[in-house]
């Protein structure tokens, strides 16, 4: 059950000139969240922007003790709603509702995890990361942004014994190019009777590749997808994603309730906006 | 005091109706709302049969509102009745269910249908989806077509029958006389404004649609416009919407001739805003020393203003 919560923010650290992480005070939140589930977020009370925004938990904020005190968001600022929380200041008061949505399978030894993520995509693999960490699963990062600026939190996944593989198109941090090139290479060098599950978040054409990746060396692999939503609940069927059936045409499901995460082999790509 | 509104043959605890389109089958809402402590709960819009509806993205933001074009996806009369309804009695929802079609005798056979199931309180009747383009709006934008799906669906059903008017005519007032005339047992308004929104950069629609219907605070005064008209054409209960997010804005479409009221946008952002409202109302009833809120319906004064700065 989701609970609203009107969060008082406790820091906004700028990561770039685009990219910042909002901490929230919202424990009862904290306490319920899984892997790849959303907050519903108001970052204003006035009414334009209307609605509210989807945001992936990035973080689970703990005390000394370990105990649940908040969460916090990876925001990259696009548009209206993420450049207000881009600029909010400790103190304010953000509407944050949830955990919303169905959350990441975490996978069990002796599979590995492979997660996959492109720009501000990052943001559900820290909590998905410690998940697997904590069922002793081989755990892999491929991460890939446009420069080196935008990628973030490195040292938090190498401090989770993740050893990630970067990649900026601009050549500026990692391998030069898109992140698919080293990860198609992994999936190539992998033994076949290793067990590999992969996990994307990012741009739907990153996602898409991942998921065409996967299918050709006969790999699983889930995918959190972003889609513009109205509610977060079910009730407005805004974020719909078209998938396949078994035996039936195609169908619109809700990301809000039926994902976000999702089988990538059950979405029909080409329906996608991008 | 006393909250409860009457609805034809129909008593509702309170105004407060989840707008059809906005609130899934309701039991989307089961976990963050008791259900039965609302009015009522207007339904996703049904057809005979299951739908897809549009391409995302299906809806945009525009300032102190929203277009959607959704396109009625929905899972037909069939499969809500034997999958959605039993929650929805088993919940004690006051269960609106609105119902589309693309002819008339659609219409009648979804009533029907409905009228053979328990639980199900009410019937509006679609006629004023912005987004399809074959039947609904089709009825909803003609005087002759409103009256005979009304008053075809009125001879199906033992249940009061509630069109829904559109916005996007010139006298909504003579769409509810229409439908008082067929024998509607209320009406409510208003639907959405057909509008639209453009990507400057791409020359692109923002809905793949195209077109949408605009809805939020930013149509609150026109609907509130609407309604108050409608008071004065029709003695049908009135169900008033458009752009209702607090206490004050269901006050005023009371005032302006509401007998209850829907709300649909508010409620994406703020799902627990139901006991709120009902707070804010009963506070009103408290300070305006008002026992039974039905009272307040139409109550709107435009007797001439004194200069009250003189006289006190």
């Amino acid at each position: 059950m989701p609970i609203d919560v009107d969060a008082a923010v406790i820091s906004n650290t700028r990561l770039s000139d685009d990219y910042s992480v909002v901490a929230l005070a919202a424990p009862e939140v904290a306490a319920l969240a899984r892997p790849g589930q959303f907050v519903m977020i108001k970052p204003s009370r006035g009414i334009d922007p209307l609605l509210r925004r989807p945001f992936s938990i990035f973080e689970i904020l703990r005390d000394s003790r370990g105990a649940a005190t908040g969460i916090s968001l990876l925001n990259k600022r696009i548009g209206i709603g993420t450049g207000l929380l881009y600029d909010v200041v400790p103190g304010a008061r953000i509407g944050c509702l949830g955990p919303l949505g169905q959350p990441f399978e975490v996978i069990d030894p002796p599979v590995e995890a492979w997660m996959v993520a492109g720009g501000v995509g990052l943001a559900p693999f820290v909590t998905l990361a410690e998940a697997l960490k904590a069922r002793g699963t081989t755990t892999r990062l491929f991460y890939g942004a446009r420069r080196g600026s935008e990628l973030s939190y490195v040292e938090l996944f190498e401090g989770l014994g993740v050893g990630p593989v970067l990649a900026t198109e601009d050549g500026s941090r990692g391998a030069r190019g898109l992140i698919t090139a080293p990860l198609g290479a992994a999936l190539a060098a992998a033994p076949r009777a290793s067990e590999v599950r992969l996990y994307a978040c990012g741009p739907t054409p990153m996602m898409r590749a991942v998921a065409g990746l996967a299918a050709s060396h006969g790999r699983r692999c889930d995918v959190s997808l972003e889609q513009v939503m109205g509610c977060g609940l079910g009730g407005c069927y805004s974020c719909v994603v078209l998938t396949r059936t078994t035996g039936g045409p195609p169908h619109f499901v809700r990301s809000c309730i039926d994902g976000p995460v999702f089988d990538a082999a059950d979405i029909l790509w080409d329906s996608l906006a991008h | 005091m006393d909250l409860s509104v009457s609805i034809g043959s129909l008593t509702l605890a309170n105004p407060l109706i989840a707008a059809s389109g906005c609130f899934g089958y309701g039991v989307e809402y089961a976990d963050v709302v008791d259900l039965s402590l609302l009015g009522g709960v207007a339904v996703k819009g049904l057809f005979l049969n299951e739908r897809e509806g549009h391409p995302p993205p299906r809806i945009v933001e525009t300032p102190a509102g929203m277009l959607n074009a959704i396109g009625l996806q929905g899972i037909g009369v069939h499969r809500f009745v034997r999958e959605k309804l039993p929650e929805l009695r088993d919940r004690r929802a006051v269960v609106i269910v609105n119902i589309c079609g693309t002819t008339i005798d659609e219409y009648c056979e979804v009533a029907r249908i409905l009228s053979d199931h328990a639980g199900v309180a009410a019937i509006e009747l679609n006629i004023s989806c912005p987004n399809i383009k074959e039947g609904g709006i089709t009825f909803g934008c003609s005087l002759t077509g409103t009256h005979d799906v009304v008053s075809a669906v009125r001879k199906v059903t033992p249940l009061p029958v509630i069109p829904k008017l559109t916005p996007n005519v010139t006298d909504v007032a003579s769409f509810a006389r229409a439908a008082e005339d067929a024998g509607a047992d209320a009406v409510s308004l208003v639907n959405t404004f057909l509008a639209m929104a453009i990507d400057v950069h791409t020359r692109r629609p923002k809905l793949t649609n195209i077109v949408g219907g605009l809805s939020g605070p930013a149509i609150r005064p026109i609907a509130v416009r609407m309604v108050y008209e409608c008071r004065q054409a029709v003695r049908l209960p009135i169900i008033g919407m458009g752009g209702i997010a607090t206490a004050d804005d269901v006050l005023e479409f009371m005032i302006a001739g509401a007998t209850a009221v829907q709300i649909g946008t508010a409620s994406f952002v703020d799902p627990f805003l139901w006991t709120k409202l009902l707070d804010g109302i009963r506070a009103y009833m408290t300070r305006h020393e008002l026992t039974r809120l039905a009272d307040l319906t139409g109550t709107l004064d435009t007797t001439k203003k004194e200069t009250a700065w003189i006289s006190s």
